[in-house]
């Protein structure tokens, strides 16, 4: 008889309320396999992997491990079957140590760090981490504590892996070491499973792919026989093109000036220094960094939102030809210098949108004072919103559905159609497609195109190499809070970027 | 492949989902069976403890709502009586509201109805007779409401320049006006009483006048008109909307540029001049005395009927409406049929609790596991 599989699964169903996360969804991985789910947001990958880590019941379905049923009611089963997961967001104690968080709500009898300790160290050495087990979490990279999050996972015995998007947090060289140590546990027997909505990550580590559409298991294909366009079209159901329109800026004039910016936190510590640059008109500048390495709050004191302790924001206006200092001005005080600035922050539902809001409502947010009258104007915003969801195809049963209610695509749409609405002369946007499928990814693309077309300088803070090196005219890297390039779009690759990412100020890799 | 058996394995006895929409027809029927299930669980227990024909309990209760006077209550039907204590009640709830809305968990409206009720029942004293009694009326109702204002207000500033926690400050702001209030009743009235009796019972000034050869219809009337403009006010002005925009999110707030810390204190002190109207419609229009219990806990009530009723002004007729059926009526049928008065507290509480309990039922499904396996 042939193996059989580490795990399988068959016919998984899981519906929350009238959505269907899953519907039969069947899968095998073998040990010494690696296998990429693939599927756009809201496929229901995560929540298929969570009915596999006991987050989660299935309405119908069975679970095999090594070819026997089995019931995964709490992750204490899951850990039960040896199944480790990794999260997207990681559960870690901060002010512990790598080494305590890794023992934590771990039943050995006696506790005892120091032998804790060397078997962390044994499991590095097997796989080729780098980790420093007394090393406190809260001083650790994103890579660092992913690294915990993983050897978490091994300690407890676990050979069969689950990693939520691991790669969404790295630099283009750190995704390449997490790769290299997968591919040693892979060769070591262990089972691992992947989630990912990353095409060429797919293609250059995974032995077979399973693609998931709208919660349909569409089918599983050999890494070795497919490629990139057979994959999307799995994955969208439909073939489409994957190239971003990049047109050649016209008329450009320097729009946002920003001299010598410096930013502290609430702690005193500088979360913005010495940050020059221009923004031209009808252009797009990419900014690119590792998560929270000041880009909102850059794009926050630009808005009038974080305090500034040093330097300036000047401001060209295109129709007098006047120059405005922004610096530590309110949102308010900005719209009425008749600065047309537009901002799409990174937290869409929790400061671009209000959730338990409709449609409608949340259109007004930026128009609702005009006019004397204390009472609403609620008619052009109605008609506004109308205007988006056809012009923007907005899924949505009507404009007086709440925001929170619409998918993750559909309530960017809104955003982003409120503010381009306003007639912006300097469009910013913080992440504007994370989360977003494929169509809506390049419908947001297009709107930026647009923008740049009618003359609006924009900013585009995003965190996929690829799309910045293919969409932006000129990209500026950050790295803790300051500066460490600006290159030409057109001529960049992404390993110079991501190295610029990881540069520190004096100069030196920070790796 | 494997056609191997499957072995018996157990799902979970019950596991909850989410439901998405509800719709209405489908939340009144689980409210309607959570009070049918309410009902019958109160007459086992009245039965249980009782020995009480529970029937014949609830029909006291409709009685000591809608039914005839007893001998000594005056002129008044019963049902303008039970309509008045709503009316109270209701004022109140939409007092807190906006607050709420806004999630400044302002639990001081007890406090607040108490600092008006005492300026109120000062004016009384002290110009009672030495102005024209509408003007006197007048100046009692600027009072009152700039007080109760005043006495929000302070934790308000408080939560929006330095971020106290408004929760414990305006409890303690309550226990400040009922010191304040004993501390007014030991000054004007030596004799040591915990009230001061019936204030100008002979002379009626500052008394609101009756309407329709009733009182109290003068304070309902005034409780509908507020119950109207709050409605208005939350659902169409752009203050409002601006109260809506910071509770939900305050970032958001920021993001367009509304000026956060003006809002709450505005908003708070909104709160607090509808509390200190209460207080004057207390003493002008009922009470014509004080005490530092004279609002009764309704200040913390009130607080679970804006709840209930979703923070709509209109939702909250019928809930302060069953609420003080409740009571009222539980009271009545307790001392008709010689029970302890706590037993009224538990039919209340039992009743309001399996209400609250269909918000469950509301937002999620409880699946349990089938009998049978591989069957729809």
């Amino acid at each position: 008889m042939e193996q059989k599989p580490a795990i399988e699964l068959r016919n998984i169903t899981k519906t929350f309320g009238n959505v269907v996360a899953n519907r039969d969804v069947n899968l095998k991985v073998n040990r010494g396999e690696i296998l990429s789910i693939l599927g756009e947001n809201g496929s229901g990958k995560t929540t298929l992997m969570n009915m596999i880590s006991g987050i989660y019941f299935p309405d119908h379905g069975q679970i095999f491990i090594d070819g026997e049923e089995v019931v995964i009611r709490s992750p204490k089963d899951s850990f039960k079957y040896k199944i480790g997961m990794i999260h997207q967001h990681f559960k870690l104690v901060d002010v512990f140590s790598a080494a305590e968080n890794i023992v934590l709500g771990l039943n050995e009898g006696k506790y005892n760090l120091k032998a804790s300790t060397e078997r962390i160290k044994e499991i590095s050495a097997q796989y080729g981490f780098e980790l420093d087990p007394e090393k406190k979490i809260y001083t650790m990279s994103v890579s660092e504590k992913q690294t915990v999050e993983i050897i978490k996972v091994l300690y407890r015995g676990a050979d069969i892996l689950i990693l939520d998007e691991p790669t969404a947090v790295l630099t283009p060289q750190e995704t390449e070491k997490l790769f290299a140590i997968l591919r040693r546990m892979r060769d070591d027997g262990k089972c691992i499973i992947i989630i990912t909505h990353k095409l060429h990550e797919v293609l250059s580590l995974s032995d077979r792919v399973s693609v998931l559409r709208k919660g349909e298991y569409v089918g599983t294909v050999e890494t070795a026989n497919t490629n990139e366009s057979e994959l999307t079209e799995m994955m969208v159901g439909k073939k489409i093109s994957l190239n971003i329109e990049r047109s050649e800026p016209e008329n450009t004039q320097p729009r946002l000036i920003v001299n010598d910016l410096e930013c502290i936190d609430r702690n005193g510590v500088k979360i913005l220094d010495d940050i020059t640059f221009t923004a031209n008109s009808g252009e797009i500048l990419g900014i690119a960094g590792i998560a929270g390495s000041g880009q909102r709050e850059l794009l926050e004191a630009i808005a009038g939102l974080q305090q500034v302790q040093f330097g300036e924001i000047v401001y060209n206006d295109p129709k007098t030809g006047k120059e405005e200092n922004l610096r530590n001005k309110t949102p308010m005080q900005i719209r009425d210098l008749g600065v047309r600035l537009s901002f799409v922050p990174e937290d869409r539902l929790g400061m671009g949108l209000v959730g338990n809001m409709d449609i409608t409502d949340n259109m007004m947010l930026r128009s609702y004072r005009k006019g004397k009258s204390i009472f609403l104007e609620r008619k052009g915003p109605k008609d506004l919103a109308q205007h988006i969801i056809e012009d923007l195809e907005v899924v949505t049963p009507g404009a007086s559905t709440p925001v929170r209610r619409l998918s993750g695509g559909n309530v960017q749409k809104v955003l982003v159609g409120r503010e381009i609405a306003a007639a912006p002369t300097v469009l910013m946007a913080a992440y504007p497609v994370r989360g977003l499928d494929i169509n809506s990814s390049y419908l947001i693309y297009n709107l930026l195109n647009e923008q740049k077309k009618k003359g609006v300088a924009v900013i585009f803070v995003g965190e996929d190499l690829d799309v910045l090196t293919e969409l932006c005219d000129r990209i500026m890297v950050i790295g803790s809070g300051r500066i460490t390039g600006i290159v030409d779009g057109r001529n960049t690759t992404k390993e110079e970027i991501g190295l610029l990412m990881t540069k520190t100020k004096d100069g030196k890799q920070n790796d | 492949m494997t056609n191997a058996k499957t072995k018996q394995v157990h799902e979970p006895l019950i596991h909850i989902t989410k439901r998405d929409d509800c719709s209405f027809a489908k939340s009144a029927i689980v409210h309607l069976i959570g009070v049918v299930i309410a009902l019958v669980f109160s007459s086992l227990l009245i039965i249980a403890v009782t020995g009480q024909n529970p029937i014949s309990l609830f029909k006291s209760m409709f009685e000591g709502v809608f039914g005839t006077p007893i001998a000594n209550s005056g002129i008044n039907k019963k049902y303008v009586e039970s309509l008045h204590i709503v009316a109270i009640l209701l004022c109140i709830s939409l007092a807190v509201t906006p607050s709420f809305k806004m999630k400044f968990w302002n639990i001081g409206a007890e406090g607040q109805v108490l600092m008006g009720c005492l300026v109120s029942a000062y004016c009384m004293i002290e110009f009672g007779g030495e102005m024209n009694n509408t003007l006197l009326l007048i100046v009692m109702v600027v009072a009152s409401v700039i007080m109760g204002a005043i006495w929000a207000i302070i934790p308000a500033i408080c939560k929006a320049y330095w971020n106290t926690n408004e929760t414990l400050f305006t409890l303690m702001m309550n226990y400040v006006a009922m010191t304040l209030v004993s501390y007014f009743i030991m000054v004007k009235d030596k004799s040591g009483r915990s009230d001061l009796g019936i204030i100008n019972e002979r002379t009626g000034y500052g008394y609101l006048p009756d309407l329709f050869e009733r009182n109290y219809i003068f304070n309902i009337l005034i409780v509908a008109f507020v119950t109207i403009l709050m409605f208005i006010y939350l659902k169409y002005s752009k203050q409002g909307y601006e109260i809506s925009v910071v509770g939900e999110s305050q970032n958001t707030a920021r993001y367009i540029g509304v000026n956060v810390k003006k809002v709450i204190i505005r908003t708070v002190a909104i709160s607090g001049a509808i509390c200190g109207l209460v207080g004057f419609m207390i003493i002008a229009g009922d009470k014509h005395s004080i005490k530092d219990s004279i609002v009764g806990g309704q200040g913390f009530t009130a607080i679970m009927v804006s709840w209930m009723a979703g923070f709509n002004p209109i939702v909250m007729i019928p809930v302060s409406m069953l609420i003080v059926f409740l009571s009222v009526g539980s009271k009545f049928a307790t001392s008709a049929f010689k029970l302890d008065n706590s037993i009224g507290d538990i039919l209340t509480a039992i009743v309001i609790f399996s209400i609250i309990a269909c918000e469950f039922f509301i937002r999620y499904k409880v699946n349990f596991r089938k009998s049978a396996k591989g069957d729809k």
